[in-house]
């Protein structure tokens, strides 16, 4: 199916020629799923427009829509794969390697509304779900790949190749993915009083399977091959693209902090760490995170039948939760350790154990993703919009030519 | 086999670059969709394919279909290359994926064919996909091919789609025009040195080689065009130029849509 999903993009008026492979078309999902895709998208590209609005002035704009371009124009390319087959890559690998993920996922976007709009691949009702798939989660997943997979290697490093041929595959591999479970729920969601499906007519079983068979293997493979192979041309031709000139590039430990003082910030963590008390005010459990003794006790059970507008609960535990409850066990369950008598004082407690471990973490990922590139951003948020680098011909405000290769 | 892989890029190049020379000329035909206004058919082409995006019976998607059919007709378009072009090609390739449904989906069995059994339900979920993937792909396709690029870009700015982005849009276009020709120069003179037959491998790298260089012009050429656009005076604001003023021919054909999407939701239900 995943073949003849690839082949149904170019039942579009573009014909043979592209051969993009998880663009939906029109009519395949109903439209509460396009729009729920419309509205998962939206803030994505509200909050990439945000970031490179500021540098639309300068040149990224121009680099935004040749990029788009670009990547419409590789998804004609016919690359040869092992076994004889020809796939095509849709070049999100590159892009988020090269741009970043937010302006990645603008340019991908971009590129999959030319197609939509103007050559009909891919849907109209429908586009919100391609950029979600491909141009959103594809930047993404593609930009962590290569961050984890190239954590600490060096600049000429075999790893970094391999960490871009994995971010294609990865991208490619997750959109298909995706479109393959918003394949397989409509059958669940919309069928008919005799229950024939009105959309996607497979379910998740024959739809997953069915997609991954030939992203796994074909699509994945040439996303990979293209990803591999730019990177190396752009790391032999043109390192300044892929932040590998760090000469000239500030660090970002370096650059002006744009928060507000970090007392302020702890202060107003304090206050709220102290006010976690209030929660033993509230009575009740809150909708829908009963446990199974909530549907055991008389008392549980009203509950739940004041919070669901009368509803009566079912008779019996729901099977499905009663499994899951015994899946893991909270190390404070109600916010307080066994220890503790003072219900106030457990809530004071989980409270500052809580934000501990999420400082914690987010200090980790800053060390890690500092560890494995100082210069984190793509290169369209590195480019200054007031003053312009050499060319990328000349090293794209690298560093001369004599001192292009990374240490 | 070398020229089979470069041949048939150049191929896809060809094709989009014709078909982006024939939407433009079906654009500028004396029409009835080319003489509405823009924005009065992005609107409601677009009420018409979520319509049929809505709607549960054929018979209402063969009833939109054959909107489209007239509209095609009074917007002198070539029904023989609409067929050939959309409705041939997203027939088959929409029934090849419909077909195992007709098998697959359980209910109430109709045909038996030794161990393969045609159910009732799996033949309606075939028949309501083909007519609406068909409908939904002949009615935006008819958007794209009576409509030329800018004025569509800037009917989009009736969506709220910022200024920014129909900006980015109308550039991207642009460059993928220039960029397939690019592309396509540069595959054609590469053809002309190819003798005999490249390996696997020699094919991979001369694709990727290919597409890095693209790369490189591509970059280039977003360096010299912002140099070149703040040297026209490009300072970040974004203007569109054209007004578009609605005609006594638009608000009757606002109400005609408006008429077609409400009927096609209320029999569709």
């Amino acid at each position: 199916m995943a073949k003849r999903k690839g082949r149904l993009a170019r039942s579009s008026t573009l014909g043979r020629g592209a051969a993009p492979k998880v663009h939906i078309p029109d009519g395949y999902l109903s439209p509460s799923t396009c729009a729920v895709m419309y509205a998962a998208s939206a803030p994505c590209w509200w909050a990439a427009l945000r970031r490179t609005r500021r540098k639309l002035f300068g040149r990224t704009l121009p680099l935004l829509s040749l990029f788009a371009a670009f990547s419409f124009v590789t998804m004609l390319f016919n690359l040869p794969l092992p076994g004889g087959t020809t796939g095509h890559a849709v070049g999100v690998g590159i892009a988020a390697i090269v741009l970043g993920p937010w302006a990645s996922l603008l340019a991908i976007s971009l590129a999959l509304t030319i197609q939509a709009l103007f050559f009909g691949d891919g849907g109209i009702t429908t586009l919100g779900a391609n950029c979600f798939n491909m141009a959103i989660a594809g930047s993404f997943a593609a930009w962590g790949i290569y961050r984890l997979v190239s954590l600490g290697a060096a600049a000429e490093s075999r790893r970094r190749v391999v960490a871009a041929a994995l971010a294609g595959y990865g991208a490619i591999n997750l959109s298909a993915l995706l479109a393959a479970i918003e394949f397989g729920i409509q059958p669940m969601l919309f069928h008919d009083a005799t229950g024939a499906p009105l959309y996607a007519p497979y379910p998740l079983r024959i739809a997953i399977p069915a997609m991954m068979a030939g992203h796994l293997t074909i699509a994945g493979a040439a996303e990979a091959v293209m990803s591999a192979g730019l990177f190396s041309y752009l790391r032999r031709n043109e390192p300044g693209l892929l932040g590998q000139s760090q000469n000239q590039l500030p660090h970002p430990s370096q650059q002006p902090a744009r928060m507000g003082h970090p007392g302020n910030a702890a202060l107003a963590l304090a206050v709220v760490l102290l006010m976690t008390p209030l929660g033993i005010v509230a009575s009740g459990a809150a909708w829908g995170e009963w446990g199974p003794k909530d549907f055991s006790s008389a008392a549980g059970r009203a509950q739940i039948t004041i919070a669901s507008r009368s509803a009566a609960p079912p008779a019996a535990v729901p099977s499905g939760l009663a499994r899951l409850a015994k899946l893991w066990t909270a190390p404070m369950p109600d916010y307080a350790p066994h220890f503790v008598k003072s219900a106030g004082f457990g809530y004071l407690l989980s409270a500052m154990f809580g934000v501990g471990l999420i400082l914690a973490a987010a200090w980790l990922g800053q060390r890690l993703v500092q560890f494995a590139n100082p210069v984190a951003n793509g290169y369209a948020e590195r480019c200054d919009s007031h003053s312009f680098p050499h060319s990328p011909k000349d090293g794209g405000g690298g560093p001369p030519a004599g001192q292009r290769r990374e240490r | 086999m070398s020229a089979g892989v470069i041949g048939k890029t150049v191929r896809g190049f060809t094709e989009a670059l014709a078909q982006t020379l024939e939407s433009e000329e079906s654009a500028r035909r004396r029409g009835l969709l080319q003489a509405l206004d823009p924005r009065v058919k992005l609107v409601g082409l677009l009420g018409l394919v979520v319509a049929a995006a809505l709607s549960r019976r054929p018979a209402v998607m063969a009833g939109l279909f054959a909107l489209g059919v007239v509209l095609a007709v009074a917007s002198r378009l070539s029904l023989w290359s609409l067929a050939k072009r959309v409705w041939l090609v997203a027939f088959g390739f929409t029934f090849m994926i419909a077909a195992p449904a007709l098998f697959l989906t359980p209910g109430e069995v109709v045909y038996r064919f030794g161990w393969l059994a045609i159910t009732a339900q799996g033949m309606r979920s075939a028949l309501v996909l083909v007519a609406r993937v068909e409908t939904a792909v002949t009615l935006s396709t008819l958007l794209a091919l009576t409509t030329p690029w800018m004025h569509l870009l800037k009917a989009l700015r009736t969506l709220r789609v910022p200024v920014e982005v129909i900006m980015l849009l109308a550039m991207t276009h642009r460059y993928v025009v220039l960029l397939t020709e690019t592309a396509n120069a540069m595959f054609e003179a590469r053809q002309s040195r190819v003798v005999g037959r490249l390996k696997g491998h020699e094919q991979r790298r001369l694709m990727v080689n290919t597409g890095g260089v693209l790369l490189s012009k591509t970059l280039e050429m977003g360096n010299q065009v912002s140099m070149a656009m703040l040297a026209r005076g490009f300072r970040g604001e974004v203007r569109l130029l054209h007004e578009f003023r609605l005609r006594g021919w638009d608000y009757l054909a606002i109400s005609g849509f408006a008429v077609a999407v409400v009927a096609a939701g209320l029999a569709g239900r």
